[in-house]
């Protein structure tokens, strides 16, 4: 077993954290992973992203420059990291803020997904990372759900444990519409 | 997998904090720079709450200082900091080295020379490996790969300082400080009390007193004193460690260290798919050197290339082991430049033709 993701938006969106999430519940279910996030000079507003790889077997590199599949959540990320996707990767759009007429659906595993229009239907904008993060899990079925939400439990600080059923009930939608979607 | 004891997800920078800890650090002494802070971050929580010693130092030069003085008095010691910093605090290891005295140096580097930046380099290979200070001495010098390997390799790096009464240098960098992966505590924190009791500053009552020192001004006595340095400097030898990686039928072998070394692992498998039989050798103790089973694999005909995140440093010492058998490729990823698996593709095809 083995698979790669870049997750990629502004900063602010929560790519770190669903990353660390991902990982996290990638060593929950015994496998091994890296976590690598992009450093340099980040904040708010700018581009943030980070790379986690998973495998049952050792892992070489935590730095992918072709990966598997990529979840884009802005513009910028798309242009910057789709070139880079592998042939028949898979392809997570963030289709609430990219210009969909601008995705390449042919080359990949393209998934448009309103991320943002979703969460905010569920309660809280802020999720969209959750629902990116669940379409990718539903698509990928590389890390069981529930080792993601152990994952929210043990990650996230106790002040924020009372947004983690929201924050399920989103990770669950993107999960379905990931599942549904990559089926077709 | 096993999963018999609870793994952490932890950057490299933590997983060297918290191996000092379960290696028994007793002080720390440091001045923050990135990208390494994570280690005084965790180190003035954990240290202080289990009753250790933690002081932010005016600079880097005090910090390297009071190693000195705590290694005096048989303390496990650390310091830790990045590339200029390291500079900094070169005359205190010298001083260390000279005294004997046994401490734990950390360098998560950055991309230089100067002030450089926070990118990625192993551009300190020259300076970790030859002393980086005045005299003619060495530290021992550990480079990981992985987060567990950051574990690991703190807690063996006190039991290193304290055999040899020497300092050891771990030598990692950005992509290994800032990377998470799970790590495993095997080792339980514990304090010997007597450590260095047949050395260590105590107060003389009731004994011959005692002096450490760098200085030996009677004649014959430097001599004698660098003698019996360069004799502790081979002996370090017993203790070489390397990684080899699908050696063992390879025409090729890429020889990288730290987080290079991994990548490149990576690059390995990728022409293996492609039926170049490629192996890695990844040395974990860059000072001693292996140099005497790179010369082994050289006389059984395999051909080599050193890749490294720097201009060529580490490709010296792999030259050195191949004299009079073969000749060394190297490939220069430059400093400041995020190496991926792909970079190493061609280089090491190239050693095919």
């Amino acid at each position: 077993m083995y698979q790669d993701v870049i997750i990629a938006g502004f900063g602010g969106q929560g790519v770190m954290l669903i990353g660390n999430i991902l990982a996290y519940a990638a060593m929950g279910q015994g496998l091994n992973v890296t976590y690598m996030p992009v450093y340099g000079v980040e904040m708010r507003g700018g581009t943030a992203n980070c790379t986690v790889v998973i495998s049952d077997e050792e892992i070489g590199s935590p730095i992918i420059f072709h990966p598997r599949s990529i979840i884009v959540m802005n513009q910028p990320s798309l242009n910057k990291f789709q070139p880079r996707l592998v042939t028949g990767g898979l392809l997570i759009v963030n289709s609430s803020i990219v210009d969909t007429s601008s995705v390449p659906k042919e080359k990949y595993k393209t998934l448009l997904i309103p991320v943002n229009n979703i969460a905010d239907k569920l309660g809280n904008i802020k999720m969209a990372n959750m629902v990116a993060l669940g379409a990718w899990l539903g698509a990928t079925k590389a890390v069981d759900i529930h080792h993601i939400e152990d994952a929210m439990t043990k990650m996230l600080s106790s002040l924020d444990h009372k947004l983690i059923e929201l924050n399920k009930k989103a990770l669950q939608e993107g999960f379905n519409i990931g599942a549904k979607k990559s089926e077709i | 997998m096993s999963e018999n004891k609870e793994r952490l997800l932890v950057k490299g920078n933590e997983a060297i904090a918290i191996g000092a800890i379960d290696g028994g650090v007793e002080c720390y002494f440091a001045y923050p720079i990135t990208p390494q802070s994570d280690i005084p971050e965790y180190l003035s929580r954990e240290l202080v709450r289990l009753g250790g010693e933690f002081v932010q130092a005016e600079s880097e030069i005090a910090s390297i200082n009071m190693v000195l003085g705590a290694a005096a008095c048989g303390k496990r010691a650390m310091t830790s900091s990045s590339s200029p910093g390291i500079s900094l605090k070169q005359e205190g290891i010298s001083y260390i080295a000279g005294s004997e005295l046994p401490a734990v140096i950390i360098n998560i580097t950055r991309g230089g020379p100067g002030l450089g930046g926070i990118q990625p380099s192993q551009g300190d290979y020259f300076q970790s490996t030859r002393g980086g200070g005045h005299g003619d001495y060495r530290t021992m010098v550990l480079a990981p790969s992985t987060c567990q390997e950051c574990y690991d390799l703190t807690i063996w790096a006190f039991d290193l300082a304290f055999k040899y009464r020497n300092p050891v240098l771990i030598l990692g960098d950005a992509i290994l400080g800032q990377m998470k992966e799970p790590i495993t505590r095997w080792k339980e924190r514990e304090i010997n009390p007597n450590e260095g009791a047949e050395w260590r500053l105590t107060g003389k009552k009731g004994r011959k007193q005692r002096i450490l020192k760098s200085l030996y001004l009677d004649e014959g006595a430097m001599e004698q004193h660098n003698l019996r340095l360069y004799k502790k400097y081979k002996s370090m030898e017993t203790d070489l460690k390397w990684e080899e990686f699908m050696v063992q039928d390879a025409d090729v072998i890429a020889v990288a260290f730290g987080s290079i070394g991994r990548i490149v692992k990576s690059t390995a498998r990728k022409l293996r798919g492609q039926g170049l039989k490629v192996g890695v050798f990844r040395p974990i103790t860059l000072f001693p050197f292996p140099y005497e089973r790179i010369r082994e694999l050289a006389r059984s005909g395999k051909k080599f290339i050193t890749i490294e995140n720097n201009t060529g440093q580490m490709v010296e010492d792999v030259k050195l082991a191949l004299c009079g058998i073969c000749d060394c490729g190297f490939f220069a990823n430059m400093p400041g430049k995020v190496s991926t698996p792909e970079d190493f593709i061609q280089p090491i095809k190239d050693q095919f033709n």
